[in-house]
């Protein structure tokens, strides 16, 4: 019996043959990641390990993304907090704010995530990195001490859900944001629990590195312990350029066990919104035009790279947001920033009405920067909406692309490009 | 924990309750465990921790904690009281985070059917067994893998490795 991608990446990390699914392994790791929030939980739990030092520098990540540039003196100290410990460890991958950016889209940026990486992060957008053909999951704060201290994490092997999507979309606007809300619309919030979500066929070929990414990062969305794209020309033509070290590229046998195989037409796609409060509470945006809204979001680990502003900026150039609407823009990383104030989109922003803001995770999980008012409604490019996620409990958050946010940006409640064009 | 009998109040939840419900990002700027148990679920259950009295059981439906691998949430419950989760189904990280930190929390699908709010339950977290103390009704819970009792008897995994990295030398 062959094996999928993600039982050969496990069974090589643990020095087994082969794998199968519901056995108990234990996992070497090649990076360990955490943030200002889940970070200080994590040290604190690895002082009580009795271990000096982390397993190796050179694979313990630490970022402040979260509520930084800090937000206030306790969010201050939790970035202290991992900014000493990475000092006193002696870390290579520390990166203060200014020179990062929202862990999932800085990692595969950086090339410091590469295929066939076994990868833990205490978030749960960790699952992004399977875009590029790595096993990566997220895990809570005591799981990834026990990484610092040891390199090495039991896993349950997971069963794997093949989505085959076929075909081309006819609407321009269709990516992979919305081939992942239209998954999580069909199989539910806990569609995929406990197991691998194994993306392929045409659809997943033709799209963009960053629409792949933006596909895994949703994974955990349906429950699922990761997502994973096997590596083609175009992943190692995006990791060529960045990788740190070397790679290796895995993929599923012809003849691997899957749990169940889904196929999905793509052709007929329309661009999804996820109403509140479930990312599973899908429609397609032409059901979705009478909702008036108060904030748009565009950017986080799920939409914030090149790709998503560039969309944005191609719908919102020479209009204005709504004079009801505040549109909150945010590039993944300071790369990105860059990138979109050489390249004209941070203008294009900032004329119509928009905020550009520095990477950071902020107005996603109700942190700094976007929160709502109680009844207030946002359209967002991030991957939650459940109750008082972006401020409130009374508030409401829809997810969609960014080519849905910024065209509902402009309109003042949900709606498509081709209605602002 | 192993082997210790649980009993207490039933307090109950529906379906996929997310970590954004059990302790909301607002306050994950700090992680004291009495300062996240003051606002745990609080958008969900007004005034919990004035009512909620130390053993009570925490009842859910399917999905429970989903969402977020913030810590916080299993730390939060823990801290408000609840000596135990009993669920439908549990969320992957969440469920790890409770195992990991000693929180224990059983798989059984009958319970949240079944139970009623302010019933008392008699829980063996080992064998997985639940007891409605009112009715007299035995749920059996799905008992949990040889490996996971060990961590749990450890008290959570930290002690676990503690003592794996010292035998190491």
């Amino acid at each position: 019996m062959g094996m999928t991608i993600t039982e050969k990446i496990l069974a090589d990390h643990a020095g087994l043959a082969e794998v199968s699914p519901g056995e108990l392994i234990n996992v070497k790791l090649d990076l360990v990641l955490a943030n200002d929030i889940t970070g200080p939980l994590a040290i604190k739990e690895f002082r009580k390990i009795g271990v000096d030092r982390v397993f190796d520098k050179d694979k313990v990540v630490l970022i402040p993304d979260h509520f930084a540039p800090a937000k206030d003196i306790p969010s201050a100290q939790q970035c202290l907090e991992i900014k000493e410990f990475s000092r006193e460890q002696g870390l290579t991958h520390y990166y203060e704010v200014g020179r990062n950016g929202i862990e999932h889209c800085f990692l595969p940026e950086q090339g410091l995530v590469v295929p066939g990486d076994v990868v833990i992060g205490a978030d749960s957008h960790t699952c992004t990195y399977g875009g590029l053909g790595a096993f990566a999951t997220g895990v809570g704060s005591t799981d990834l001490a026990v990484g610092m201290a040891t390199g090495e994490i039991w896993f349950r092997v997971p069963e794997s859900i093949k989505f085959i999507l076929k075909g081309k979309p006819r609407n321009p606007w269709v990516t992979g944001k919305d081939y992942i809300l239209a998954i999580i619309g069909k199989i539910g919030v806990d569609g995929a629990q406990y197991k691998a979500m194994e993306f392929t066929g045409e659809a997943i070929r033709d799209l963009s590195m960053d629409g792949r990414l933006t596909m895994a990062n949703m994974a955990i969305e349906a429950g699922a312990k990761n997502g994973i794209i096997e590596p083609d020309e175009k992943t190692l033509a995006y990791v060529k350029e960045r990788a740190q070290k070397p790679w290796k590229v895995y993929t599923s046998d012809p003849d691997a066990a899957y749990s169940e195989v889904i196929e999905i037409d793509v052709t007929n796609l329309e661009p999804q919104v996820a109403f509140p409060h479930l990312p599973s509470n899908t429609r397609p945006v032409s059901q979705a035009t009478q909702v008036k809204i108060d904030q748009a979001v565009i950017g986080s680990c799920t939409n914030g790279r090149w790709e998503d502003l560039v969309v944005a900026a191609e719908i919102i150039k020479g209009k204005k947001i709504h004079p009801e609407v505040r549109a909150i823009v945010i590039p993944g990383t300071q790369e990105i920033y860059l990138r979109a104030v050489k390249e004209g989109l941070v203008e294009i922003f900032v004329n119509a009405g928009a905020v550009v803001s520095t990477p950071t995770c902020g107005p996603c999980l109700g942190g700094y920067m976007g929160i709502l008012a109680k009844g207030e409604k946002a359209i967002s490019t991030t991957n939650r909406n459940f109750v008082g996620r972006m401020g409130h409990p009374e508030s409401e958050v829809y997810l969609s692309s960014p080519a849905i946010a910024a065209a509902s940006a402009i309109l003042g409640r949900i709606g498509s490009p081709e209605e602002v064009a | 924990m192993a082997g210790n009998k649980i009993s207490g109040q039933v307090w109950k939840v529906g379906h996929d309750v997310d970590t954004d419900l059990i302790i909301a990002a607002r306050y994950l700027n700090r992680s004291e465990p009495e300062f996240l148990a003051q606002h745990c679920l609080e958008d969900l259950i007004p005034n919990l921790l004035e009512r909620v009295k130390a053993g009570d059981i925490l009842v859910a439906g399917k999905n429970f904690g989903c969402g977020s691998s913030r810590e916080h949430a299993p730390i939060a419950l823990k801290a408000a009281g609840f000596s135990c989760v009993i669920a439908e189904s549990f969320a992957r990280i969440f469920y790890r985070n409770a195992i990991n930190i000693g929180l224990p929390i059983i798989v059984a699908p009958e319970v949240s059917r079944t139970v009623q709010e302010g019933s008392k339950l008699g829980v063996d977290p080992v064998s997985g067994e639940i007891k409605d103390l009112t009715t007299g009704t035995v749920f059996r819970g799905e008992p949990f893998p040889p490996f996971m009792l060990e961590i749990l008897g450890k008290g959570g995994l930290i002690p676990y490795v503690r003592e794996k990295v010292k035998n190491r030398g």
